[in-house]
């Protein structure tokens, strides 16, 4: 059975309902579960805010004071930049074989796994016709989230605002899930089982993802019975 | 009186016409002329799927043999195209199986091939004999096994960076055992194991292999057997090159090794255990071509193994090699044209390895016939760069990308304007360029000025206004295909030079600052270019015509606007402005 994480209800508010893709309790995470909720407009790096502290701003931060202890110790990596698309202009292909290799070289992986990318389908309850992603290209539930809000954005109603982007999904809380007409990503495992999104690590979630389908909140109700904000 | 050569003649002396361009001017000479040659002519190159129609091609050109082709733009090799954008051959396949039955080559780049397109290929085509498939996608391993059961006189087939959804490793087994014919097979993209004695059959019964590249599923202790059996090969693909270190499985590489006395490519080189190398040192004085772009080794390991290579003309690595190793590179080896280097870490916020500009510096000094480069790197300096210029005027392609966006020279922290200048100033037979870097709207002066021979530009987070894409466009004569992307050109410089974009391949722009409008009237002006808004914030008439668009692809064609695209593409074109035609 899926383990069920005890689900942070801040950590939640301003996604696409994933649950806990900073917060995993899972070792390998640690402190660096926090890179993924930096503030991707502010393009720091967890240099530039060890010798620039006196220019951030308080609200800044409050966000990213879990990275400082890392400053202090050399034997922490710091954290990937906040990723631009397709930069630097590395190929899907060479970038799903190094990101295997790297995995085979620190945990010794089974031989035969491949460089294969993980293409699976994915498909929005009222949308036309299905998208494909490659859930090799993301290393967390939160670019993927942002992928598919960006592909699937052009079918909710709304109005370009002054940046010109479409920002609802981001806008879902965990709260109106249940209730209202806010959209749930689902997928299919191996073993046939339709699950939450977000539930297990990363990896393990693009090993058993055979298919997504982004389900209109009150037909997500069956899946989350009795998710009370992910407490088992 | 007036003596015409017989038409045989004509068609005999075209018959040594090898390139597209000449056989162009042959058939404008005059109306005879142009019917020989189309009745002659036997390959063909589509470098835009979408530039022109299979009827159209079919209609001039009746007898053709081998077709090449390409569909998305190269940018979508970095996702910035997305998913289902377009690029289908089947149309072209399906017009060709009834047009050309006595097709024997298919290559494509960039293209949405499915498993029907290969049954129909294997099905249709009784002399079929090349499959190329580069960077291509959408079909599975049945579709191969297709491929491998009816083409009876395959010589290639080759997958090179495909993305194939991998069933199963039987297909391979689907080679009748009568098929002898196989020149060359590249199979390194595939995931799954396939039947090792399956492909150590077929490589016994294929006197002329010559390439051969396995994938990462074909264990190291066995590739000895394989090489066994074809000393013949030039080109070796090793599939993963670790193993336990045991003296035997080593001794038998070896030997093998020494056997393939015409080796002279070698790639693969997945999960390498630096033990291994030694027993290809026999082969190394032979080889001109050596890909080690996923061989996660130290510099130390690769410099004994390159350093061997004297006579080494192309060298793939990773930065692992750091800039001591490239200093190695360009003492030993003396004859390279080629180098590329790859991040090992591109995403990572600090380097984690010693390779900066100097790496490069060195062997543009040490490498007299050095002639086209692609280096990523985390520091660039002008002075460097004016180093590279002077020392390699012959340079033909340099495509540089340091890492981190808008980076200025990190000694004077100014733009690297000059640099890039001298490139261009310097070497006048520079065919194509990337650039990168922080780069004002001067660079493009210069390139409009002095880069005359250039036909592909590629530009990322540079410039400061219109004028630099308008010194690109008005400048850069040879120019054929503009990739840009984040960079603040808008309307004035496309409009203006609307023209120019009919005499290119392509033009693409993401994340810039063109209008909604602008392409709307750029589809009007221009009733030849396809004008291709790739939206998916939805359709561009519900927000104001001064929105910028979020992609903009601008190509030339006889064909008309397409009818396959998804519901975010929309033409622009002067029949009802913007409205999907569906």
């Amino acid at each position: 059975m899926v383990e069920c994480e005890k689900l942070g209800f801040e950590a939640t508010e301003l996604r696409l309902g994933l649950p806990g893709g900073g917060e995993k309790s899972n070792a390998n995470y640690g402190k660096r579960g926090y890179a993924e909720t930096v503030d991707l407009k502010l393009n720091l790096s967890t240099k530039e805010i060890c010798l620039d502290q006196s220019d951030l701003d308080e609200k800044n931060l409050n966000k990213e004071k879990n990275l400082m202890p890392n400053c202090a110790t050399d034997s922490v990596k710091p954290p990937a930049k906040a990723q631009v698309v397709g930069w630097p202009p590395v190929r899907s292909f060479r970038k799903n074989v190094m990101a295997v290799q790297k995995k085979s070289d620190s945990e010794e992986a089974e031989k035969g796994t491949g460089g294969a990318a993980a293409f699976v389908k994915v498909s929005m309850d009222g949308a036309p016709y299905l998208r494909k992603v490659d859930l090799k290209m993301y290393k967390t539930y939160q670019e993927l989230s942002d992928a598919l809000g960006k592909m699937f954005s052009s079918f909710t109603i709304g109005k370009c605002d002054s940046q010109g982007m479409m920002d609802f999904m981001n806008e879902s809380k965990l709260m109106d899930l249940l209730n209202g007409s806010d959209y749930v990503p689902t997928y299919e495992d191996k073993d046939g089982d339709w699950m939450l999104v977000g539930d297990v690590p990363w990896e393990m979630f693009v090993e058993s993802c055979k298919r997504l389908r982004i389900m209109k909140g009150t037909e997500a109700k069956g899946l989350a019975s009795g998710l009370d904000f992910g407490v088992e | 009186m007036a003596y015409s050569f017989p038409e045989e003649v004509l068609e005999h002396v075209f018959s040594f016409l090898s390139s597209d361009k000449d056989r162009n001017s042959v058939s404008l000479v005059c109306k005879s002329w142009y019917e020989i040659e189309r009745w002659c002519r036997r390959r063909i190159f589509v470098g835009n799927c979408y530039a022109v129609s299979p009827g159209i091609v079919i209609r001039r050109f009746p007898e053709v043999r081998a077709v090449e082709m390409k569909g998305k733009p190269h940018f979508a090799d970095f996702n910035l195209v997305p998913e289902g954008w377009g690029g289908y051959v089947y149309p072209w396949i399906a017009a060709m199986s009834a047009a050309y039955p006595l097709l024997e080559e298919i290559k494509l780049k960039r293209m949405v091939v499915t498993d029907e397109c290969l049954e129909l290929i294997s099905k249709s085509f009784k002399n079929f004999k090349v499959l190329v498939l580069s960077s291509c996608e959408g079909f599975t391993t049945d579709g191969l096994a297709s491929i491998a059961a009816n083409c009876r006189h395959l010589r290639e087939l080759d997958l090179r960076e495909s993305e194939v959804e991998d069933l199963s490793g039987h297909w391979l087994s689907h080679f009748p055992d009568n098929c002898t014919s196989l020149v060359s097979l590249n199979m390194s993209c595939l995931g799954s194991e396939v039947s090792f004695s399956a492909l150590e059959r077929l490589v016994a019964r294929s006197p002329n292999l010559r390439t051969l590249r396995l994938n990462r599923a074909v264990p190291l202790e066995k590739l000895a057997n394989l090489i066994r059996r074809a000393p013949q090969l030039v080109e070796l693909g090793t599939g993963a090159y670790s193993a336990e270190i045991r003296s035997d499985i080593l001794l038998n590489l070896t030997e093998a090794f020494s056997a393939c006395k015409q080796l002279k490519g070698l790639s693969g080189f997945w999960d390498v255990v630096p033990a291994y190398l030694p027993a290809m040192y026999s082969v190394c004085s032979g080889i001109t071509s050596l890909n080690l772009s996923y061989a996660t080794i130290q510099s130390f390991d690769l410099v004994k193994l390159v350093t061997q290579c004297r006579n080494l003309q192309r060298l793939w690595v990773l930065d692992y090699i750091e800039d001591s190793g490239l200093e190695a590179l360009a003492s030993s080896c003396k004859d390279l044209q080629e180098l590329r280097v790859f991040p090992s870490d591109p995403f990572g916020a600090e380097p984690n390895v010693s390779l900066t500009e100097q790496g490069l510096v060195s062997v543009s000094k040490g490498c007299p016939k050095l002639q086209s480069v692609l280096y990523f790197c985390r520091q660039m300096s002008n002075a460097a760069l004016i180093s590279i210029a002077k020392n390699r005027p012959k340079m033909v392609r340099f495509r540089l990308c340091i890492i981190e966006p808008r980076a200025p020279d990190y000694l004077t922290l100014e733009p690297l304007d000059a640099g890039f200048g001298a490139i261009v100033e310097n070497c006048k037979e520079l065919r194509r360029l990337s650039l990168s870097g922080l780069l004002t709207d001067r660079v493009f002066k210069y390139i409009g000025t002095h880069a005359k021979k250039l036909e592909m530009l590629s530009i990322a987070f540079a410039g400061d206004s219109d004028l630099g894409l308008h010194h690109v466009l008005s400048g850069c004569e040879s120019l054929r295909k503009l990739e840009i992307r984040d960079c603040p050109f808008g309307d004035k410089a496309l409009l203006a030079n609307a023209a120019k974009l009919e005499t290119m391949r392509s033009l693409w722009m993401s994340s810039c600052s063109v209008s909604y409008g602008a392409c709307k009237l750029l589809g009007q002006k221009m009733p030849r270019l396809n004008v291709e808004v790739i939206d998916e914030r939805g359709p561009p008439d519900s927000r104001p015509d001064s929105c910028p668009v979020e992609r903009l692809y601008v190509y030339r064609t006889v064909a008309g606007r397409r009818i396959d695209m998804p519901g975010f593409v929309w033409t622009m074109d002067d029949e009802d402005s913007g409205l999907r035609f569906s």
